[in-house]
């Protein structure tokens, strides 16, 4: 029996998107199996009985090694900010490609905690910068200086020490351009450096918590426990920085969605599901309400979305524990019972979950998720206008139905902001700077480019058309890599009334392999990485299926 | 030192605020990146280009021709540059293109190498007396390596160059004599056994 796969129409919808979550194909969860069999170690660790002084953490294999060199700065409380305005924070990281020199640490230490008015070398590969929860660091010092635990329940409520504000990669302020190190085996998945950033981060921060407890009260207190330990993960607070890439980078963005979608057209396809297999999927479900019943939010919005996911997982349970389990294409069956009988919130989490006891499949399309964008950069000049129409026909019909000249389509303008170089959003009926947008209205501009292919010679060359329409080129190269890569597109208006820029984050984060995703607005959202995770003196034996077992 | 992903960008920002549309602009930070991996001067003379955009009146060259002759006028480097690579298929037939005047012709070379990977054939640049080979987009060899501003040339002549050998047939062979140094002498009872054939050849 052959599945087709789900239609980009449906799938790249922005609410859709905005419903993903990780899965066994996330990064974080990919990285964690590439360097399970690398040596980890503590090379540096000089704070003073504050915790502030810098540290150096690494992965090493054959002639290979990654370090973090980590700074730890005093910050008052009123100077401590998540937003990306913010010029100090609690702590400053950078991964280091090979063994930091004396020198490299001394250049670090002035400019890694200045972030972005730093500058860093080929030598360095990804960057970032994190503040301690307030609501956490403190009370957890406290406890383990008196000897005590921390209340498991409160570390439960937040689930992380500190939140990192931004992770940069990719030639950002002088880091090295992926083209030096994109050959290398061990970082083909996206964003593995990013990954490995943050995983070291985090045993920083039980590292200092350990150390501040122990020179507060040396007598008395006791380390934070390991399995506690691993319960916490490391927060991040993400805003619009995020939105654009999933628009700048139409190949990846496929590569990520095709991987999840033929993976889950191959389970649906699989004609006898053993017991086992069925019962891994079922163990994820049940031990995952756990950490449902424990996403926090203050939004609203997403609080509805977790009240109906939570409503129609024990609605999916109940139907799972009667269903014929010996039957022919089993998770088909499924399948199609939650796509007619749940919310788009849940049936997107149990596709991921569908992943849970399928390595093999999953494993093969791990490597795919990557691309090189400028492969498809030089747009086919010599195709013809009917091939453009037909492609914008095909792959756009939604869009170039929509009306621009309604204000509730065109409210919203993009742009970069001058005192920080960040994207914004903002309401052109309102707002100044219009005449500066940026070009990530896709849809505005696809329509526009259907108008004008309308009423042109179908014979004409791409070159003659674009001739006398330079201002859509961009467009026009974006309708032939979609012809190309039907995934690469967010089929829906991201300039539009009812946008939702979360959602876009959102999307990014859930194949990042973030859990708790938690709104604060519409364009800002804080979510939780690692949370469950194997401490890397624990790697080398660890279930994989971790990510049901946290604190929750 | 700044990354290449650096220079992309805002090569592209910075055409795009000269009123370049945003798809010629990310042509534009492409282009400048390839230059600077090549050990070209893009930033340096895109620099200089946009400064002198508003001052001067640069002519857009939409059709390339055989002949482009300017008028008086300096040619912009990006939009010849962009026709150029947008209608290399046509212009594939000249042999050879002529344009007379282009304002900071180093900023058209790099339209010129991506035009060479999609023809697959080299290019022959001559920049007045400076000569360039494109080599499919992979590497620029020339006889021109100064880091300055190349601010205006008169003649620049592009030739596409027919894929052939380097060498004659007398080197070839001669290179054939080493490499069967390499192999082996196949006895009777070698050929019989070691290719893999079956006990009857021609069933």
């Amino acid at each position: 029996m052959e599945v087709e796969l789900r239609s980009p129409k449906e799938i790249m919808k922005l609410s859709r998107l905005g419903c993903f979550h990780q899965s066994r194909l996330s990064f974080l969860r990919s990285f964690l199996e590439e360097f399970k069999d690398w040596k980890y170690s503590r090379d540096l660790f000089e704070l003073d009985k504050e915790g502030f002084g810098k540290a150096v953490y690494s992965f090493s294999k054959n002639n290979r090694t990654y370090s973090l060199v980590c700074f730890a700065n005093e910050l008052k409380d009123e100077e401590r900010s998540d937003r990306v305005i913010a010029t100090k924070w609690d702590a400053a990281f950078v991964l280091h490609d090979g063994i930091p020199l004396k020198e490299d640490i001394e250049r670090l230490y002035e400019n890694v905690p200045k972030q972005e008015v730093g500058r860093l070398s080929y030598k360095e590969l990804t960057l970032s910068r994190a503040n301690r929860s307030v609501r956490l660091f403190n009370q957890v010092v406290d406890s383990l200086s008196n000897g005590r635990q921390p209340d498991k329940k409160i570390l439960s409520k937040v689930g992380y020490l500190y939140r990192t504000t931004a992770v940069y990669g990719s030639g950002k302020f002088g880091l090295a351009d992926r083209f030096r190190i994109k050959n290398r085996s061990e970082i083909k998945g996206p964003f593995r450096l990013e990954m490995m950033l943050v995983y070291l981060v985090r045993q920083f921060t039980f590292d200092q918590i350990n150390h501040i407890a122990k020179n507060k009260n040396p007598t008395k207190f006791v380390e934070l426990d390991s399995e506690i330990a691993k319960g916490l993960g490391i927060g991040n607070s993400t805003g619009l920085g995020m939105a654009p890439f999933i628009v700048n980078h139409p190949t990846l963005l496929n590569n990520w969605v095709q991987s999840r979608e033929s993976i889950l057209k191959k389970i649906r396809e699989i004609e006898i599901v053993k017991e086992g297999q069925f019962n891994i999927f079922y163990d994820c479900l049940i031990k995952s309400i756990y950490n449902v019943k424990n996403w926090n939010s203050d939004s609203e919005f997403q609080k509805s979305k977790i009240r109906d996911l939570l409503e129609d997982l024990n609605k999916t349970i109940n139907y799972l524990n009667v269903v014929d389990k010996k039957q022919k294409y089993l998770f088909n069956t499924i399948y199609k019972w939650i796509e007619a009988k749940v919310c788009e919130e849940c049936l997107e989490y149990l596709v991921s979950m569908f992943m849970e006891p399928f390595d093999e499949i999953v494993k093969e399309f791990i490597d795919k998720m990557s691309s090189d964008e400028d492969k498809h950069f030089t747009i086919p000049s010599q195709r013809t206008v009917i091939q453009l129409r037909n492609i914008l026909e095909n792959h756009y019909s939604e869009l170039i139905k929509l009306d621009f000249n309604k204000k509730e389509n065109n409210l919203n303008f993009w742009f970069i902001s001058k005192n920080k170089e960040e994207p914004r959003l903002a309401n052109r009926f309102e707002m100044n700077g219009s005449d500066l947008e940026q070009p990530l209205a896709i849809a505005r501009d696809i329509k526009k480019l259907y108008e004008r292919v309308i009423v042109s010679k179908n014979s004409q060359t791409i070159a003659e058309f674009l001739i006398e329409n330079d201002d859509l080129r961009h467009v026009v190269r974006r309708a032939f890599i979609i012809e190309k890569f039907p995934y690469s597109e967010i089929l829906d208006n991201t300039i539009g009334e009812k946008l939702m820029p979360i959602d876009m984050l959102r999307f990014k984060l859930s194949f990042f392999g973030a859990v708790k995703f938690d709104p604060r607005s519409d364009k800002w959202l804080r979510i939780c990485m690692f949370q469950g995770a194997p401490l890397p003196n624990q790697l080398k034996n660890f279930d994989d299926k971790w990510v049901y077992d946290s604190l929750n | 030192m700044r990354s290449l992903s650096e220079i992309e960008t805002i090569s592209k920002r910075a055409s795009r605020s000269k009123g370049f549309s945003w798809g010629t602009s990310e042509e534009v930070g492409k282009c400048i990146r390839l230059l600077e991996l090549f050990s070209l001067p893009g930033v340096k003379n895109l620099s200089q280009y946009l400064k002198s955009y508003n001052q001067n009146n640069f002519k857009q060259l939409k059709l390339v021709a055989k002949n482009n002759n300017s008028d008086g006028k300096y040619h912009c480097p990006i939009s010849s540059g962009v026709s150029f690579l947008d209608q290399i298929k046509k212009l594939e037939k000249h042999n050879t293109i002529e344009f007379s005047k282009i304002a900071y012709p180093l900023l058209f070379l790099p339209f010129a190498s991506r035009a060479s990977e999609i023809l697959g054939k080299r290019i022959y640049i001559k920049i007045d007396e400076k000569e360039f080979m494109l080599n499919f987009n992979q590497s620029i060899f020339s006889n021109y390596s100064k880091n300055e501003i190349l601010e205006n040339a008169n003649v620049i002549s592009v030739a596409f160059l027919e894929n052939t050998n380097s060498f004659s047939d007398s080197e070839w062979n001669e290179m054939t004599k080493f490499e069967n140094q390499t192999f082996v002498d196949e006895s009777d009872e070698l050929k019989k056994k070691s290719a893999g054939a079956g006990l009857t050849d021609n069933d």
